[in-house]
């Protein structure tokens, strides 16, 4: 059992450590990530953040964690993608047929994934300096903040490698990625307050997880009086891995590519 | 007696309504080449699949090394070693690094790893290239590289799935070569191809798998025996002298020449025709017969089939295999 629990670590780190030295060598990929969130944010802040109301915060405060909780589940479709291709590809099938650890191939690429958005995140919040955003919080605060976002963006990660072990291919994966995050992103508090919307939007942005880490993360990074987001998104994260992640595993294994 | 590789009796595997394999047996003695000879669609990959632990049966039964394909998978899947028909080599990574992750996923030590890399890398003449990423790559050396990656944990039961589909002719035959001296060696190898020449070049014993079924097998003289061997075939200038040409051609081969008189062709079955050619020529000169056309025609898969099912070798469109084609 013990050597069983070993090699899920160490087979899901083999995969985590190649990916991130594949990923070393299309760099395109993390530029074109980021070039989207950046174009959002310099659209938000200098378009319509004028017509914006958030009574407490400049809407630069306001937007960059909304924005970046949005790129990190954006940021997840990689994940269903890079599959999709490797399942189209046949890596997949070599993956299993070797006596590796099961999970390892999923654990390894959604890790990987997380690594990646350490460095999206550390751009944004560079170009959201840029544009005049600061923190209002300590260190372990802002610390925090930055790993409910991690959290968040992992449990995506693992939404999408189902998608992406579901679909039939690459550009399936990466348009039945995205379709649904676009109102679960923009139906949320990440660029407008909850209270602006009409009763049934209003209704759903409360309850929706995306609104529950942008609220935690504005309660770590700006002292929002929202504290209860923090467990809230947490355990939002935490119970979408535990559904996700052994349904896409029990898919993995069952996958034969086709 | 002859211990079994792998040994397979009665995978059956559907794939919805359409059925992918319908209850077929196998056995491949130790050390030895079977090759699965059969057009797209047939089921080959199927049975690789499901041999590779890779899909599971929906009936029957088999063993690989001695190790049941659904009961002991993990076991199984340390003895063997799986080239697929679409190069599974990760692009973004080196052929080096291809073949260190792979043997860090057999549980091979960092070091061992990357010794044994280099060595397959110089081994299927790929130094040069070991440190450039696979994108780059051609073809050929995708393939050679995809082979090195089953070879990593020197497992003694390789699969290969269409190892040379899309290569050109050079490619292949240098690709044939690398199966019979590098790999082939003491192992054992299921070989799946839709090309009869190339079953003929590597396998020991051969089995011919239509809609999911083995149709015939045995050596590739008996195979061939079945199906006839060679055949020089001429076309005449006239038609007129089909008799006589076929008469003069009478004793040449062990089975007499088959004329067609409407067609002004006359067909010789042979065994050694690259030799007969010559004589065929001399003795219709001999006879002062002109002829337009002369071949040498060795059998294909085509032939085998017409032979065996009387049709010949068709894809079924939405067949088993057209999943079987996204598939590997």
């Amino acid at each position: 059992m013990t050597s069983r629990l070993y090699w899920m670590v160490a087979d899901g780190w083999t995969i985590t450590r190649f990916n991130l030295i594949g990923a070393t060598r299309v760099p395109e990929l993390l530029v074109f990530l980021t070039i989207q969130p950046i174009l959002f944010v310099l659209l938000f802040v200098y378009v319509f953040g004028g017509a914006i109301q958030t009574p407490g915060f400049d809407y630069v405060d306001f937007l960059i964690p909304g924005i970046i909780v949005q790129t990190v589940t954006f940021n997840g479709i990689t994940t269903g993608v890079g599959l999709a291709e490797d399942l189209g590809k046949g890596v997949i099938d070599r993956f299993r047929s070797l006596p590796m650890a099961r999970s390892a191939v999923l654990a390894g690429r959604t890790a990987a994934d997380m690594v990646r958005n350490v460095l999206t995140i550390a751009l944004m919040l560079a170009v959201g300096f840029i544009v005049g955003f600061s923190f209002n919080a300590g260190v372990l605060e802002i610390v925090a903040g930055l790993a409910v976002m991690l959290l968040f963006g992992l449990a995506f990660s693992w939404i999408a490698a189902l998608i992406g072990l579901s679909v039939p291919s690459a550009e399936v994966a990466q348009s039945a990625g995205f379709i649904w995050l676009f109102p679960l992103t923009f139906a949320s508090s990440a660029f407008v307050p909850v209270a602006t919307m009409p009763a049934v939007v209003q209704a759903f942005a409360e309850i929706n997880p995306v609104t529950k880490t942008v609220d935690a993360v504005r309660h770590l990074f700006l002292g929002a009086p929202y504290p209860d987001a923090v467990w809230q998104s947490v355990l939002w994260s935490v119970a979408l891995i535990a559904i996700f992640a052994p349904l896409a595993t029990a898919k993995y294994r069952r996958t034969s590519s086709r | 007696m002859t211990e079994l590789a792998i040994r397979a009796e009665g995978l059956a595997k559907s794939y919805g309504e359409v059925r992918a394999l319908c209850g077929i047996d196998l056995e491949v003695p130790t050390g030895t080449i079977l090759g699965l000879l059969g057009p797209n669609g047939a089921g080959k990959t199927t049975a690789v699949r499901i041999l590779a632990t890779l899909l599971r049966p929906d009936a029957g039964t088999a063993t690989v090394g001695g190790f049941d394909v659904v009961g002991q998978a993990d076991e199984l899947r340390r003895h063997i070693g799986l080239a697929g028909q679409y190069a599974a080599v990760d692009e973004t990574l080196t052929g080096l690094e291809n073949l260190e992750m792979v043997g860090r996923l057999y549980h091979r030590k960092v070091k061992a790893s990357r010794e044994r890399a280099r060595e397959l890398l110089e081994r299927f003449e790929l130094t040069d290239a070991g440190g450039r990423p696979v994108k780059t790559y051609s073809g050929g050396m995708r393939r050679r590289l995809d082979l090195a990656a089953a070879l990593v944990a020197n497992p003694p039961i390789i699969f290969l799935d269409e190892p040379t589909t899309g290569l050109d002719p050079r490619s292949r035959r240098g690709m044939w070569d690398t199966i019979a001296e590098r790999v082939a060696s003491g192992t054992t190898l299921l070989l799946t191809t839709q090309y009869l020449e190339e079953a003929d070049a590597l396998a020991d014993e051969i089995a011919v798998i239509d809609h999911g079924s083995v149709i015939a097998s045995g050596t590739s003289d008996e195979l061939k025996q079945q199906v006839g061997g060679e055949r020089i075939e001429l076309t005449l200038v006239d038609r007129e002298h089909t008799a006589v040409a076929a008469a003069a051609l009478g004793e040449l081969s062990e089975e007499s020449p088959v004329a067609d008189a409407a067609a002004g062709r006359v067909v010789l079955p042979t065994r050694d025709g690259a030799r007969m050619l010559a004589e065929t020529v001399r003795r219709l000169d001999h006879a002062g017969v002109s002829i337009s056309d002369l071949a040498l025609r060795k059998p294909t898969l085509d032939d085998v089939f017409l032979k065996l099912t009387g049709h010949e070798a068709e894809v079924a469109p939405d067949s088993g295999d057209a999943a079987e084609e996204v598939a590997a």
